[in-house]
């Protein structure tokens, strides 16, 4: 059913029909709505069987959707920011033991300066956490991605945790068009969760062991297997959605424009959508001007990115997140990709705490990299004039 | 059936694992096991020598408390609440200090959660470092003794009192010196559909500097010289004091343990012995120890 919706009802709804057993979270802005979604369909008993907890903090609510899932429950959360930070902990423990919890990311910068407004600083920060992630372009693909996650999360080859990753206000708070699934389809999709282990009296077993060298190092690297299945896995699930929806989303990366591009801009999250007008309006001007979308960050889909840059000689990476004193986070990832190609990869960091990213910003950039007035390095777009101060 | 053990690493003589065993012979083995991080965890969980016979989750030093309130809110929503009864076992360290935010939050929702706290007064599994169970005086790695300074100062955070402020339908202290006691307790929390906390004195042999043959004795004077009173609430209300026919000067308790052997000796020993002594006369009066 097609409905004018906000982001964060979207993704409430999509939680609903996903039969979660256990959710359980911690206001904070801008996800807050999210659970207060879900709040609100809990009092009325749209839930089901479900049990929803507000927590006493977000390392709480992770903690329990931890507790819960181990106890072989579908369990999911949601947050941003600091609230990110705060779970960052449980998070990285919950993946160690192969928890397939589903979270969302309502994307918000991290403080200081304290800011409630949006870039991905705070997912971007908790990317090597063992946690699929997934950043969406639009409400629909928010939407879409939630029964879809918890089938790639509970998936026995994978067995891992799953973020998606949705741009706080631009997004959780927008008004868009949305094509609501129906219980019916997602019952299709998503079957009822089978743990391949629970906490259970009839059958004990230990979860959460400690090992020491002689072992520690197989449980990581078999993490590091599980992502690498989840690639396929991933790929296998976004097919039979297109089949059952008729919904498209790509697979871990959409090139668009990318086989004759001299530029390609590289980008995620709802930013995406901008840029694929900038490149629609310059193609339409004879600019060879291409897309690449990148949709799951983690598994980094490396052979994808070289596959679609092969042919540009220049990338330009938009970055909404810093790794402070190194190249931003995506470029590294994308030059490590395209290492020994003949490109020359531009990061150019924008948006950050919510600043703008006007068009004609995108634009701009694009002519500047096209017109070989820029060299390939580190900019920042978009910044007022300002002088450090320095005590 | 072997609940805990054998084959755990604890030390002889040390205090917690007549606890843990009383605990879940106690419920019958009906128990689903959640651990924070910590000695416990240590001796009786490492990959490929789990020595636990009841499902068992350890996840991290500071969340059994929200740990538990997740495995209890699944039961629930899967139905499967009367399978087990939901016990963390936490040292003092997780509850009174790093983990007292989740188990705060546990009990103010008020899930159905039997939270026992074995309480060895310091982060023993890193080596007696203090904790806000560490009672005043006490010799620690980061209390050390010094010209300046004779061990801990400060005092031991009242816990029982903080989680019946919760309004939680049970709370009680225990001691492994008194094992029946402490089953009792734990059959009694069973009973009461909410959150549950008990609190069970547990020496340490190598934090205490105590002979591990001396354990329980050093348990029980505890008990008896009315630092370690055994109370027990049920909805707020004390119901149950376990008196003491001749209580003991705290002396006697404090002497055999080389953690406050220095206080007989330490220029400020002789204050910090009457504020202990203090503490214990104050127990005595508050709880109607004396019989």
């Amino acid at each position: 059913m097609r409905k004018v919706v906000r982001g964060f009802y979207a993704i409430a709804e999509a939680v609903r029909l996903s039969r979660p057993n256990v959710i359980a979270a911690y206001p904070i802005t801008p996800q807050t709505e999210i659970v207060e979604n879900l709040a609100e369909m809990y009092a009325n008993g749209e839930l089901g069987d479900a049990e929803y907890v507000t927590a006493e903090s977000e390392f709480g609510a992770a903690s329990m959707v931890l507790g819960a899932s181990a106890a072989g429950a579908r369990a999911f959360t949601a947050t941003s920011s600091q609230g990110l930070l705060l779970m960052t902990e449980v998070l990285y423990n919950a993946a160690g033991m192969r928890l397939p919890i589903v979270l969302v990311v309502a994307n918000r910068s991290v403080s200081a300066p304290l800011s409630i407004w949006n870039d991905i600083q705070d997912s971007i920060s908790v990317r090597d956490a063992g946690i699929i992630q997934l950043y969406v372009e639009s409400n629909q693909e928010a939407h879409d991605m939630l029964p879809l996650a918890f089938k790639v999360a509970e998936n026995r080859d994978v067995l891992l945790p799953f973020m998606i990753c949705v741009d706080g206000f631009k997004l959780t708070h927008a008004y868009e068009p949305v094509d609501l699934l129906d219980q019916e389809t997602v019952d299709k999709f998503l079957p009822p969760y089978e743990p391949a282990v629970k906490l259970d009296v009839n059958s004990p077993v230990a979860m959460g062991c400690y090992a020491p060298p002689p072992y520690y190092m197989e449980f990581r690297v078999a993490m590091e297997c599980a992502m690498e299945r989840a690639s396929r896995v991933m790929l296998e699930e976004f097919e039979r959605w297109y089949e059952l929806t008729g919904r498209n989303w790509g697979g871990h990366v959409v090139a668009e424009n990318c086989e004759d591009a001299e530029v390609v801009v590289v980008a995620m999250g709802s930013v995406v959508a901008l840029v694929r007008e900038v490149v629609n309006r310059m193609r339409e001007g004879g600019k060879k001007v291409g897309l690449l979308k990148i949709r799951t960050y983690r598994p980094f889909p490396s052979e994808d990115v070289r596959k679609a840059l092969e042919n540009a000689g220049k990338v330009i990476v938009i970055e909404r997140a810093l790794s402070i004193g190194a190249e931003p986070p995506v470029t590294a990832d994308v030059k490590s990709a395209i290492f020994g190609l003949d490109a020359e990869v531009y990061p150019v960091v924008m948006g950050l705490g919510g600043r703008d990213i006007p068009r004609e910003l995108v634009e701009k950039v694009i002519d500047d990299v096209m017109e070989g007035k820029v060299k390939p390095e580190k900019r920042f777009e978009g910044l007022n004039e300002f002088e450090e101060v320095i005590p | 059936m072997n609940y805990f053990g054998p084959g755990h690493g604890a030390c002889p003589g040390c205090g917690f694992p007549i606890a843990i065993r009383g605990a879940i012979e106690a419920l019958d083995g009906k128990v689903i096991a959640v651990n924070s991080t910590g000695c416990l965890e240590i001796v009786s969980s490492m990959y490929g020598r789990n020595t636990w016979g009841v499902p068992y989750i350890h996840s991290l030093f500071e969340n059994a408390g929200a740990v538990a309130a997740g495995i209890e809110t699944a039961l629930k929503a899967l139905k499967r609440d009367k399978e087990a009864h939901v016990v963390v076992f936490a040292g003092d360290g997780a509850t009174f200090d790093i983990g007292i935010g989740t188990l705060s939050g546990m009990m103010d929702r008020d899930h159905n959660v039997i939270y026992i706290c074995y309480d060895n007064e310091a982060y023993q599994n890193t080596g007696n470092q203090q904790s806000m169970a560490t009672p005043p005086g006490a010799r620690t790695t980061t209390t050390p003794v010094g010209k300046l300074q004779p061990g801990k100062i400060g005092k031991k955070k009242d816990m029982v009192e903080i989680a019946v402020a919760h309004n939680i339908p049970y709370a009680a202290s225990a001691s492994i010196a008194y094992p029946k006691d402490f089953q009792r307790k734990v059959k009694r929390a069973s009973e009461f559909e909410g959150s549950k906390y008990i609190q069970v004195h547990a020496p340490c042999v190598t934090g205490w500097g105590i002979d591990g043959k001396l354990t329980v004795e050093v348990a029980r004077l505890a008990v008896e010289t009315g630092l370690y009173p055994l109370v027990e609430y049920e909805h707020g209300k004390l119901v149950k004091v376990r008196k003491l026919k001749q209580r003991k000067p705290v002396e006697e308790y404090l002497k055999i343990q080389r953690r406050f052997r220095h206080l007989f000796k330490h220029e400020m020993g002789k204050d910090i012995l009457d504020q202990l002594q203090r503490i214990a006369d104050e127990n005595a009066e508050k709880y109607g120890l004396d019989a």
